[in-house]
């Protein structure tokens, strides 16, 4: 199997089945990449596939077979994405384990639809979940990287 | 987030053995803090202006700038922090107060994780909401020692008396002349210094603070956060690591029967098979026991333990049913229990009263389930051991860990890493003695145990289940004059000492026995339950049912009565005292291990925070239709919460939560910004815990198992305007923590507002669809 992951050519010999988030952790040490549920239930392992956020927990290494693969690390050079820097600006994270996931998918969300309303904003964001409560920070911030976009 | 200051008894008890002072009445534990200390300067080497429990913690505190500063020639002061971050920002918050002191420029501020070793950093249990409260004094000293030293290493370098020299933003000033050295200049001879008495340390103004409480710092870890360099346990990599996952059994207590090594051994990837044996209670904090599968990858070995095929024999706890465990706390919460504080003749009031209302109010168990589930990795080299763990005890993880392997305990490395959440669930090692446990199998190969999110709902060590009784006798002016409460739960100390079948001094202590309600006839007793699964400490732990319980009762007697709820609440704190349950408990009394003296039970506090967030709130405002407010107030961790939620009730029974407001008095406060975060978590998790979350039991087994059956709150589901009103203190008044005491008043604010919207009354947690049925 053969794909890119951040712009780097990777070509994979294992289990076929096995998700692409433990290839990630385990085999690339890209540990932003974070296990929270296994169940694509939780989005702690949210990365883009060709763009789109994708919860790598559930999607086989078959599946991105000639597919490219972003991760937290990829998606900005110096760490500085849009939706990073609002989510520095509004102290969103508390722990900070779910919010490599949190910050892809918003990532996504924004780059599809440049000012999504509260309710896109929700429904995009519901599988993302956050034990510490940082919910209101994430809509916030999601506000102002729409509006700084 | 953080557990347990229950803890600060568990771990005197577990650590310290003095299991009679717990059980007995000679209160062996609590003596000490009845001496009376409040704003006595303190002798020993101290310039504490208050006493705190903090000396009675394992390893106590330390203050001293040589364990815990250290400044480079280029001028880095590297600050160590020794409590664990789990996502409350001590992390950053302690470092940010020696920084204040010492006068350091926090842009040129690095801070380093200590190493599990209480011995020399001073206690590391990060639980009990006690890193602002017992470390603010000694975090401060030490900055101001390490401050002192470099204003007298200045003046030794210029030949003049130390009163001319004064630290100012990273440099030391000569005040006469205005010339200056920098922190990094200094840094040498400042270091070869010893450090200063107390008796001759002076702590700053706090007007002269630059970073205590005013909010402008970001937590040190933010940047990593958000790109994904931050390191949590999950996410170690040892060089030359294997993988291990394990089956426990469904029940705890139970044994394998038998499995199938042969096909787990075929997996590609897996290279061992271990059985592990289950500890009899009371366990600690040991392993379940199970079949541990060890692979190259996390993938193979969760393959392997797919086919591993173990059949158990269930053991002692196979009939743990929740439904049938609820009717028997109901039996024993309906018959008279053990009194456990007692005032006036309750008994003879309620004969008396003109009105008597009783109502049940229950709780089920809960899993903290941290968005990180637990993981470790060991690796053992000869008589040498290094853990890297998401612990919120280093230093308790390094003692079990040295047991276990038979090693010295300074043969024991604790590297703490990032805690991806903790809720108290991290609090318990057992995962890092798996992982020790394994490693040994090995021949001291490094191993990461790693727990999938369905061994943490389901073999976690739970919050205790409860059924409270609560009968009050009105007399015919409309004035409560009996109180009667009867609590029933499981206690944690069922892991520590044989199960006492009731709840401990130490749970009671958690926001029952000092109920601050003025009632001339009042009398708080506890019923038996026995624990059938590990109870474990979660985020407030029973401050959860007890307030749930006192609030929601104090509401409906304001029903009762047409009167306002928060009125009604205030009169039944009475006026601003100090109540001092200290003569009319039976037992032991537990104010969360910290001195009454320092810590009363002030209700003028109570009655602040209740009056200010009614205030904020716009208590008594138009609502829109289906809209209701509610209020509620709980003293817990030795923090003032009150808490008014308002609710949106649609015509099919879904509850929306437009607005809360919360304020909170926790003393002299270090971090607005990380209080407001806490506040802001405390309310999604105490949504959680009213609408969604709980951990049932059928056949003895956990019937939920990932976050499709166990279900947490999402984002815009509530909860998404908390507004949170800090209650301004001067230095003088001691702090208390913030990590937990945001969670015990949301519930029973939220069933008073359903109240409100709707005239339904819910007793029962969680909400589940009990409004829509």
């Amino acid at each position: 199997m053969k794909l890119k992951v951040n712009q780097q050519d990777r070509s994979f010999e294992g289990d076929p089945q096995m998700p692409l988030m433990w290839y990630l952790r385990d085999e690339l040490a890209l540990t932003g990449t974070k296990f929270g549920c296994g169940a694509g239930l939780c989005g702690a392992c949210t990365v883009h596939v060709d763009g789109k956020a994708v919860r790598s927990c559930v999607i086989a290494m078959k599946d991105v077979d000639g597919h490219s693969v972003t991760t937290i690390e990829g998606l900005s050079a110096d760490g500085n994405h849009p939706v990073q820097k609002a989510w520095r600006a509004a102290n969103v994270p508390q722990c900070g384990y779910c919010q490599c996931g949190q910050i892809m998918n918003a990532a996504a969300l924004l780059s599809e639809t440049k000012t999504p309303s509260d309710d896109q904003i929700y429904q995009a964001m519901q599988g993302n979940i956050c034990r510490c409560g940082c919910y209101q920070r994430i809509f916030s911030a999601i506000k102002s990287a729409a509006k700084e976009a | 987030m953080n557990p347990y200051s229950d803890k600060a008894l568990i771990t005197n008890v577990s650590r310290r053995n003095v299991l009679k002072g717990m059980l007995g009445t000679g209160g062996l534990v609590l003596a000490a803090q009845f001496v009376p200390a409040r704003f006595a300067l303190a002798d020993g080497g101290s310039v504490n202006a208050y006493k705190t429990g903090a000396d009675g913690m394992p390893g106590g505190t330390v203050s001293d700038p040589h364990v815990f500063v250290s400044i480079a020639k280029d001028g880095t002061v590297t600050i160590v922090t020794h409590r664990s971050e789990m996502g409350t920002g001590s992390r950053t918050s302690l470092p940010m107060v020696v920084a204040d002191e010492m006068e350091a420029d926090w842009s040129r501020v690095k801070i380093v994780q200590a190493p599990g070793n209480e011995q020399k950093y001073g206690n590391q249990d990060t639980d009990g909401s006690r890193s602002i409260r017992h470390f603010i004094q000694p975090m401060r000293q030490c900055g101001a020692a390490a401050r002192q030293m470099l204003e007298h290493a200045a003046a030794l370098t210029w030949g003049v008396s130390d009163t001319e020299c004064r630290a100012q933003n990273h440099k030391v000033v000569h005040v006469p002349t205005g010339k200056s050295l920098g922190y990094g200049e200094l840094a040498e001879k400042a270091a070869a210094l010893p450090t200063p008495k107390a008796s001759t340390i002076t702590l700053k103004d706090p007007s002269q603070f630059r970073y205590i409480g005013k909010g402008q710092v970001q937590i040190t870890d933010l940047f990593d956060i958000t790109t994904g360099k931050a390191t949590y346990a999950q996410d170690i990599h040892v060089d030359g690591m294997k993988y291990a996952v394990i089956a426990r059994p469904p029940v705890v207590l139970g044994k394998v029967v038998s499995y199938d090594e042969a096909a787990a051994m075929k997996v590609p990837g897996v290279i061992k098979v271990v059985k592990i044996d289950p500890t009899p209670m009371p366990a600690k904090f040991a392993p379940l026991g199970g079949v541990a599968v060890i692979a190259n990858s996390t993938w193979a070995a969760m393959k392997g333990r797919e086919v591993l095929n173990v059949k158990w024999d269930d053991g002692p706890n196979k009939s743990y049913d929740s439904d049938a465990f609820k009717v028997k706390m109901a039996e024993q919460a309906h018959k008279p229990g053990r009194i456990e504080r007692n005032e006036g003749d309750v008994d003879k009031a309620l004969a008396g009263a003109a009105k008597v209302i009783e109502h049940d109010y229950y709780i089920p168990h809960f899993s903290h389930a941290p968005m990180e589930p637990p993981a470790a990795t060991v690796r053992i080299n000869g008589n040498k051991a290094e853990v890297w763990a998401c612990v919120q005890s280093p230093g308790g993880t390094r003692s079990d860990v040295a047991k276990l392997l038979g090693l010295k305990e300074d043969d024991v490395t604790v590297n703490v890493t990032l805690l991806g959440g903790g809720f108290g669930r991290k609090s318990k090692c057992d995962f890092a003695l798996e992982a020790a446990t394994l490693s040994k199998s090995m021949g001291g190969t490094p191993v990461k145990v790693v727990w999938t999110r369905e061994d943490d709902i389901q073999h976690s060590f739970y919050h205790a289940v409860s059924y409270q009784n609560v009968t009050a006798g009105i007399d015919s002016n409309g004035k409560v004059v009996a109180w009667r409460h009867r609590s029933v739960a499981p206690s944690l100390m069922s892991n520590f000492m044989p199960d006492p079948h009731r709840e401990s001094s130490l749970e009671l202590g958690l926001g029952l026995i000092d109920t601050p309600f003025n009632v001339p006839n009042l009398r708080l007793e506890t019923g038996e339950a026995t624990a059938h699964t590990r109870i474990g400490w979660f985020r407030s732990v029973n401050n959860i049912p007890h307030a749930f319980a006192m609030q929601s009762m104090v509401a409906e007697i304001a029903a009762e009565l047409g009167k306002d709820q928060k009125d009604f609440l205030l009169e039944m704190i009475g006026p601003p005292r100090i109540v001092d349950p200290r003569k009319t408990v039976t037992n032991e009394l537990w104010n969360y291990g910290d001195p009454w003296d320092t810590y009363p039970v002030d209700t003028a506090r109570t009655r602040r925070v209740v009056e200010i967030a009614a205030k904020e709130a716009g208590w008594g405002r138009k609502l829109p239709k289906g809209h209701g407010l509610g209020i509620a107030v709980q003293r817990s961790f030795l923090t003032y919460v009150a808490t008014v939620v308002e609710v949106a009730v649609d015509d099919k029974g879904n509850v929306s939560v437009p607005r809360v407001d919360t304020a909170i008095d926790a003393g002299f406060t270090i971090n607005p910004e990380r209080i407001r975060s806490q506040i802001e978590g405390a309310a999604v998790m105490g949504l959680s815990i009213a609408k969604y979350t709980q951990v049932t039991f059928k056949d003895g087994r956990v019937q939920q198992n990932n976050f499709h059956d166990y279900k947490v709150l999402r984002i815009g589901e509530g909860a998404m305007d908390v507004r949170t009103h800090i209650v301004p203190n001067s230095i003088e008044i001691p702090s208390s923590g913030v990590g937990e005491p945001g969670v015990p008043p949301f519930a029973p604010a939220f069933v008073n507002a359903i109240y409100a919207a709707t005239g339904k009354r819910i007793r029962n947690l969680p909400l589940g669809d009990q409004l829509s049925a």
